[in-house]
């Protein structure tokens, strides 16, 4: 895809969003909206090898949704690439979906760790890396954190050890929108300097704009080609709710579906 | 085969029999691999012990990525940071998505000794118990901790396995195999059922020992496997005898004791006495001093197991 076609499909991926969340009545459209440029040059850019008729493949690059309430863009994603239909993303957190409130990897194909109590996806994407570093194989594993989840102690126990075992197989994005539950992340408990503390822990860290599609492209590409013995970081500055006016830089829709009216809205403000 | 060995001694070196035989196998450490013994893996295999440091939630979720690179992992550490430090972990991240981890630390139970109650885990049977698609093992003795290290690794999905500090008698031979969701009847009788695990087994033996002398006759079963718990065993013996005793170095509540009090409720109400820990948290001194100053000796299920008798 070129640039103008990631922007759309990135596009297409905040549609999809906001029509499950609305349809579920629930959900968490903020952090989805925030991270959907990343989550399109994964998938859409050539970034992340894998195959949605093959989502086993060994050869297969990871992704782990760490930041797991931000489900909606892993479902939109997926469903774009192929693994399961696009009007499937309207069962979301419906009973009997395969698209639980939160990843369940044991039944939805392309989820490739169950996560939503946060904190641990950078210690599993650690463990692939080892596990794959062990096995010979040359594949990358991506996770997807959020800003306010760096709270979590766990997130610093795997900073640590990535960067004790060398693990330059591992890119973790920090999707930094800057707002988490309870308002703007430095009031409610800063974990910044995000970028000194990783750079502290001995990780090489990339920042770049995360909505803007050709800096995300080119920095994840980076990240994932350089292989100098050190884990990367990338720190995204993004918005949350992007895309949508009424939604852009509001905490309240951090887990707050749009009614009727603010749907209509949302899919004009996106152009659909 | 010596008179007495730790079950822990058997952690490292059935992981490196293992590995000998091809299996996948890796341990994710935190700290402990000299007081757990699996640095033995690491010597023997230095690129299949992962030491995360001081960090158990870590240790968890690396042992979840290594299983799901198709690695059988086992985690090491105490088994009050091992499975209380890290529920959270091994609920949301092993259990929940079924992963081919096995939580297997060392030093649970009192028989930790001087560390004191901070380090005496009497809680997480009862904690790993209640996990969906968790399987709990509690060896008797180093024999039988070897045969259900192997059942954990050839088990795919999680699998608790309990493990003590001190050095407890062998009760089995070396070599034996264990299944998964069997009970075995270590002695038959027919006055009173005595369902034990861990190193209470060899205090029921005991304890049935001195009950023979005075006349009273005791089935001693080994419940190493909590969950699934062998209910066809348990119940055809309480079929037989009546009445049961429980034994475990553990709480009363949520272990096995539990675990044997919901199956005799739903299926075959009898008279039933637990020996265990009472509610309480441990507290320092020998082995020996603290199974007596929480009544889990041989004298204990002895009284026990009169009290059971009389309530027939």
């Amino acid at each position: 895809m070129n640039l103008e076609e990631l922007k759309g499909k990135a596009n297409d991926i905040r549609v999809d969003i906001v029509k499950m969340v609305a349809e579920a009545g629930s959900g968490h459209p903020g952090g989805s909206l925030s991270a959907a440029d990343i989550m399109t040059a994964l998938y859409f850019g050539g970034v992340l090898k894998h195959d949605s008729q093959n989502p086993q493949d060994p050869a297969r690059d990871r992704f782990i949704l760490s930041k797991g309430h931000a489900a909606p863009a892993l479902y939109a994603t997926l469903a774009e690439a192929g693994y399961f239909p696009v009007e499937e993303t309207l069962t979301l957190r419906k009973l009997h979906s395969r698209l639980q409130g939160h990843p369940d990897c044991r039944k939805l194909p392309g989820v490739e760790a169950s996560t939503g109590s946060l904190g641990q996806g950078l210690s599993i994407a650690s463990g692939m890396a080892c596990g794959l570093k062990l096995d010979g194989s040359d594949s990358t594993v991506f996770t997807l954190l959020g800003d306010g989840e760096c709270q979590e102690g766990q997130v610093w126990e795997a900073a640590m050890f990535a960067a004790h075992r060398g693990l330059d197989n591992l890119v973790a994005i920090v999707d930094h929108n800057h707002l988490q539950i309870d308002g703007n992340i430095e009031d409610v408990c800063s974990p910044e300097s995000l970028i000194a503390k990783f750079e502290a822990f001995g990780w090489a860290v990339f920042t770049c704009d995360g909505n803007d599609m050709e800096a995300v492209l080119s920095t994840l590409s980076a990240a994932k080609s350089s292989r100098n013995g050190a884990p990367k970081a990338i720190i995204a500055e993004t918005t949350k709710g992007k895309g949508v006016s009424f939604m852009e830089g509001q905490a309240g829709w951090h887990g707050k579906a749009p009614n009727a009216e603010q749907t209509v809205q949302a899919l004009e403000d996106l152009g659909a | 085969m010596a008179d007495k060995k730790a079950t822990r001694a058997a952690y490292g070196e059935t992981l490196v029999e293992l590995a000998n035989a091809g299996e996948p196998v890796v341990a994710v450490e935190a700290d402990l691999s000299g007081s757990t013994t699996t640095k033995k893996l690491g010597d023997a295999y230095p690129e299949r012990l992962f030491n995360v440091g001081i960090a158990e939630q870590d240790m968890v979720g690396v042992a979840a990525g290594l299983a799901l690179t198709g690695h059988t992992a086992f985690t090491g550490s105490f088994a009050v940071f091992g499975t209380g430090r890290v529920y959270d972990q091994i609920r949301n991240t092993v259990c929940y998505a079924n992963l081919n981890v096995k939580i297997a630390p060392t030093h649970a139970g009192v028989s930790v000794g001087p560390d004191g109650g901070s380090h005496q885990m009497v809680e997480d049977i009862a904690l790993m118990r209640v996990l969906p698609n968790m399987r709990v093992l509690v060896p008797a003795d180093y024999a039988a901790a070897k045969a259900a290290i192997k059942l954990a690794a050839h088990t795919p999905g999680p699998v608790y396995v309990r493990m003590g500090r001190a050095s407890v008698p062998c009760v089995y031979d070396e070599g034996i195999e264990l299944e998964m969701g069997r009970a075995y009847v270590l002695r038959e009788g027919s006055d009173v059922t005595i369902v034990a695990c861990g190193v209470e087994i060899d205090e029921a033996l005991k304890a049935a020992d001195a009950l023979a002398e005075q006349g009273i006759s005791a089935e001693v079963i080994d419940a190493f496997c909590v969950k699934p718990l062998d209910a066809e065993t348990i119940l055809a013996s309480v079929g037989k005898t009546g009445c049961v005793v429980t034994a475990e170095e553990h709480s009363v509540i949520g272990g096995l004791g539990g675990a044997v009090a919901e199956l005799l409720a739903e299926e075959h109400p009898a008279p039933l006495v637990r020996v265990g820990m009472r509610d309480v948290f441990g507290t320092s001194g020998e082995f020996e001093e603290l199974m007596r100053e929480f009544e889990l000796d041989a004298q204990a299920i002895v009284e026990a197991t009169k009290k059971a008798i009389a309530r027939k």
